[in-house]
């Protein structure tokens, strides 16, 4: 199967008081048409950089980004009006990704609005389409979004990203701002809509169970670059890089009586500033050897369609 | 019979806002036996938060107003404590930790001196003395003592809320309420911070109240599990009670909504709908707009609270039957 | 924190409704409104209030304390006080409204412009607005107007461009706090232009601070019209100013303080008027104090 999204050797680098900070450095990834590559790392590891880079929103320092085999690393600015139709994102927050001034029609409408795709009584007739796909009651087209519960709001967002028909939709923590019960709620939307419409999916997340719930290939992100790389279900019954190991044992489970090691991590701190050569994760590694301090290891294929970027993946 | 420490009946709380007047607390019965640590669970809106705040008496001032009820702590009545004895009880007796640990830690000040000074401010010791209290508790949360000179900015998240914990625990309060004391973590860390509050309240042997909606938290912390909604208590045992034998409908929505790590459902089953407006709350049970059991008596009147064992309660009216065939079977 | 989450929808109304709700309640806000609308009928409708034409000289008549046929009294030359205090509050309404109209546009452009690009556009605006505001605004306005000469124009030319800095300020600021909210990166991938961008989806969502800074610049306009008509470089007579009054019958002030007392209160009203309206508007626009 042909990917719909590819980057290679993607960077991006931030001028920061102190240096540069790479916020991605050097990723390597590709979602097949239809499918749902879940990104995980813990809060500044890069990977909303990440999800806006695919997207335009940001300019990358290296790297190429491909979408459906085509070179779309710096667009002009027709070709990146074009892109946009295709890719599309839904955010974390649904407070601050609605504008508070626009009522709900009007913020579902505005894409098709400056693409001059429908007019008049079609635009009302879309909007009203859309609001029913994502699960809105049609009452509430002229309520503004501060009226609406956090769910409601999620699926006015979701509507949005819907509106130009897109093929691939970053997800950046979309259901991470939601209570447990309306958060179920959504997954399943956004699931159903990727069976009706065969939308690609990259899901950004910090929350493991909802990502493993929604992926079919997992890539964990520490400090601007993946770690390991896996099908889902593979990656959480054999984790191979001793970061993931080290997450996966860390989910609080909502069972009782369950027995497991759970592998703390000492040192919290390691900064993507002017990082220094080495693997990333080796001031907080327990198995870290001198080699990992020194040299980088590049993703590796340890089993079919896993990949793991450890010096030390076949002794540990 | 353990010894309680806190005890409240018939809790009511009401926000008097623009809009109108928001229940938030309804009709609440808690007990916390000493050494005990209990999970307050619940959404957005179920009261967890207001149900803390009465505790601390902190409640927003003029907007928030306690209607009935009765709070009592180590046997005394918070609600009838003057100005002075509640500074006195808070901070010293019972301490809370926040959310989110940048906005609980001032800027400008070293984090030793913040340990520093919730010590002198209860207990009339010495600079130099707290000085040395400080330090040690410091190093008790797993933070060098060395960094006590340093300023919160120089802390990462995790620190931030250990320096949190080791301020609310400088006085050994008997009881500590820590309201979603992890969300605001990353997993790794907030692994690291649940253990330390683990081993922390069997040092200082103080009680606990977690306020949290994670289930998987309350699976790790605590002892007892009360399950809020729309500020009822509509669940209520110990550990193994709420995560083997739940009963109301709303607790196993809950279950069922969080995608299980060990098998690979391709759907959820979420709870429908949405939690009423806690302006406009209906007359039967607050949850049967959104529940798959529903019968029609459960519009028309509020569910009886139902004993299931001594512990174990359950406010819906599908329990009652089991309350009786309970009893048969022990007869 | 409650109420917030609640299904609301069946309450539509939007934020400048819920704002209004809450400036209505303040007493404050609600007395310096109503004491700015009588101000403004009374300039709006001189020509109906007013007993006399403002210029309309009886030389039979000067000087008389306030009484029944003249009720502020007259001037050195005959002329009815409360007349040409009507007809001065259009003057000093008509300066204030087009010299914040001039700062608004002109500062408010260039602080959107440097908020929303940052970088070097915006330290070239910037430095170049602080050299600006490194001038006293005052002195500033008196260099302009001995400039391009006095007059009703230039007047309102030298006060509008003396508060372009403090306008600029004011949005720039508030377009940097709402720039980087994730809806204005649904509007790039809506296909928004960045004109779209800052004049369709941020500057409505910055207008509260605006319209508070409109109310308070207003009120120093005026107060700096009259400062300059007070020292000879704005409005020249006969046009009835208010710190023109003032300035004509500083000279009388021992025997005819009536002369330069009513001037001075009605700047005083309109002034005391537009700063409890901001004040109490700063209140009810600021979300943060929402409940």
């Amino acid at each position: 199967m042909l990917p719909l999204v590819e980057t290679k050797g993607l960077k991006k680098h931030f001028r920061v008081p102190d240096g540069w900070l790479h916020a991605v450095d050097g990723i390597d990834i590709s979602i097949g048409e239809g499918m749902t590559l879940g990104i995980v790392g813990e809060s500044g590891c890069g990977k909303s950089t990440l999800g806006r880079l695919l997207l335009q929103l940001l300019e990358p320092t290296d790297g190429v980004i491909r979408f459906q085999q085509k070179d779309v690393s710096s667009p002009n600015k027709a070709q990146l009006k074009e892109l946009r139709k295709d890719m599309q994102m839904i955010f974390q927050d649904p407070y601050s990704s609605l504008n508070p001034r626009m009522t709900v029609a009007e913020i579902i409408s505005e894409p098709m609005r400056r693409y001059h795709l429908y007019k008049g009584a079609a635009l009302r007739d879309r909007v009203t389409t859309l609001m029913n796909t994502v699960g809105l009651e049609q009452r509430l087209e002229n309520s503004y979004p501060h009226e609406l519960d956090g769910g409601r709001r999620q699926r006015i967002g979701i509507a949005r990203a819907l509106a130009l028909e897109p093929k691939f939709i970053v997800c950046d923590e979309p259901v991470s701002a939601l209570d447990v019960s309306i958060q179920a709620q959504i997954l399943n939307l956004m699931m159903d809509l990727q069976e009706e419409y065969g939308l690609t999916y990259m899901f950004i997340t910090h929350d493991l169970s909802v990502v493993k719930h929604i992926s079919d290939d997992i890539a964990v992100m520490y400090l601007g670059q993946l770690v390991e790389q896996s099908p889902a279900d593979r990656l959480f019954e054999e984790p191979r890089h001793p970061y993931s190991k080290a997450l996966l044992s860390a989910i609080p489970r909502p069972k009782i009586r369950v027995e497991r090691q759970r592998i703390i991590l000492k040192e919290e701190i390691s900064s993507p500033i002017n990082p220094t050569p080495g693997c990333r994760f080796a001031p907080r590694c327990i198995y870290a050897v001198d080699e990992c301090r020194t040299s980088n290891q590049e993703l590796v294929e340890v089993d079919s369609g896993h990949f793991v970027a450890c010096h030390r993946v076949n002794e540990i | 019979m353990d010894e309680k420490i806190l005890e409240i009946e018939n809790l009511a709380v009401e926000y008097r806002t623009d809009d109108g007047v928001v229940k938030a607390v309804n009709g609440l019965d808690l007990t916390l036996e000493k050494g005990g640590t209990l999970g307050l669970v619940g959404e957005t809106g179920a009261g967890k938060t207001t149900t803390a705040l009465s505790i601390m008496r902190l409640l927003p001032d003029p907007q928030g107003v306690i209607t009935s009820g009765s709070i009592k702590f180590a046997g005394q009545d918070i609600l009838s404590l003057s100005k002075g004895e509640l500074r006195k009880m808070r901070g010293q007796h019972i301490s809370m930790v926040f959310q989110d640990p940048m906005t609980s830690l001032n800027p400008i000040l070293t984090v030793g001196d913040q340990i520093a000074e919730a010590i002198r401010l209860h207990e009339k010791i010495s600079r130099a003395e707290a000085a040395v209290r400080a330090q040690s508790m410091l190093e008790r949360v797993g933070i060098p003592p060395n960094r006590y000179s340093e300023y919160p900015h120089q802390f990462s998240g995790g620190m931030k809320q250990r320096v949190v914990i080791a301020i609310a625990l400088a006085c050994n309060p008997q009881l500590l309420i820590a309201d979603e004391p992890t969300t605001a973590l990353d997993v790794t860390i907030q692994a690291q911070v649940l253990a330390l509050m683990n081993k922390l309240k069997n040092d200082f042997e103080t009680s606990m109240i977690i306020i949290t909606h994670d289930l998987g938290v309350v699976a790790e912390m605590c002892d007892r599990v009360a399950i809020l909604y729309c500020g009822e208590i509509v669940e209520y045992g110990s550990l193994e009670d709420i995560f083997d034998h739940p009963e109301h409908p709303y607790t196993k929505g809950l279950f069922s909504s969080i995608p299980d790590l060990d098998t690979r459902a391709s759907r959820l089953t979420p709870i429908p709908g949405l939690a009423p407006d806690p302006s406009r709350l209906p007359k039967g049970c607050k949850f049967a707009n959104r529940c798959s059991m529903k019968r029609p008596e459960c519009v028309k009147t509020d569910p009886p609270v139902v004993n299931l064992d001594d512990l174990h309660r359950v406010k819906c009216l599908l329990a009652q039957g089991k309350d009786a065939e309970q009893h048969a079977t022990l007869g | 924190m409650q109420s917030k989450q609640t299904d609301r929808s069946r309450k539509n109304y939007s934020l400048w409704l819920s704002a209004w709700k809450r400036l209505k309640k303040s007493r404050m806000a609600m007395f310096g409104l109503a004491l700015f609308a009588i101000i403004c009928l009374g300039a709006i409708f001189a020509d109906v209030i007013a007993p006399y034409p403002y210029d309309f000289q009886n030389l039979d008549e000067t000087f008389q304390f306030p009484n029944a046929n003249h009720w502020f009294g007259t001037d050195s030359v005959g002329r009815d006080i409360f007349s040409r205090i009507l007809y001065g509050g259009r003057v000093s309404l008509q300066i204030g409204l087009v010299s914040v109209l001039i700062s608004v546009t002109l500062g408010g452009s260039l602080g959107a412009i440097a908020g929303f690009y940052g970088g070097k556009t915006d330290n070239l605006i910037m430095r170049t607005l602080d050299i600006l505001l490194a001038i006293p605004a005052i002195l500033l306005a008196i260099t302009i107007v001995t400039a391009l000469g006095p007059g009703m124009f230039n007047l309102m030319l030298a006060i509008g461009v003396s508060s372009v800095p403090s306008f600029a300020r004011i949005v720039r600021a508030s377009i940097l706090s709402v720039k980087e909210q994730e809806f204005v990166e649904a509007a790039r991938l809506s296909g928004c232009n960045d004109a779209h961008i800052i004049f369709s989806h941020l500057v409505p969502n910055i207008m509260a601070p605006i319209i508070v800074q409109i109310t308070l610049s207003m009120a120093l306009a005026i107060l700096s019209a009259s400062s300059l008509s007070f020292i000879g470089l704005g409005i020249q007579p006969p046009i009835p100013e208010w710190g023109a009054m003032l300035s004509a019958g500083r000279a009388y002030i021992r025997n005819y303080s009536h002369i330069v007392l009513f001037p001075g209160l009605a700047i005083m009203a309109t002034i005391l008027s537009l700063n409890l309206l901001g004040d109490g508007l700063r209140d009810a626009l600021d979300p943060r104090l929402k409940n």
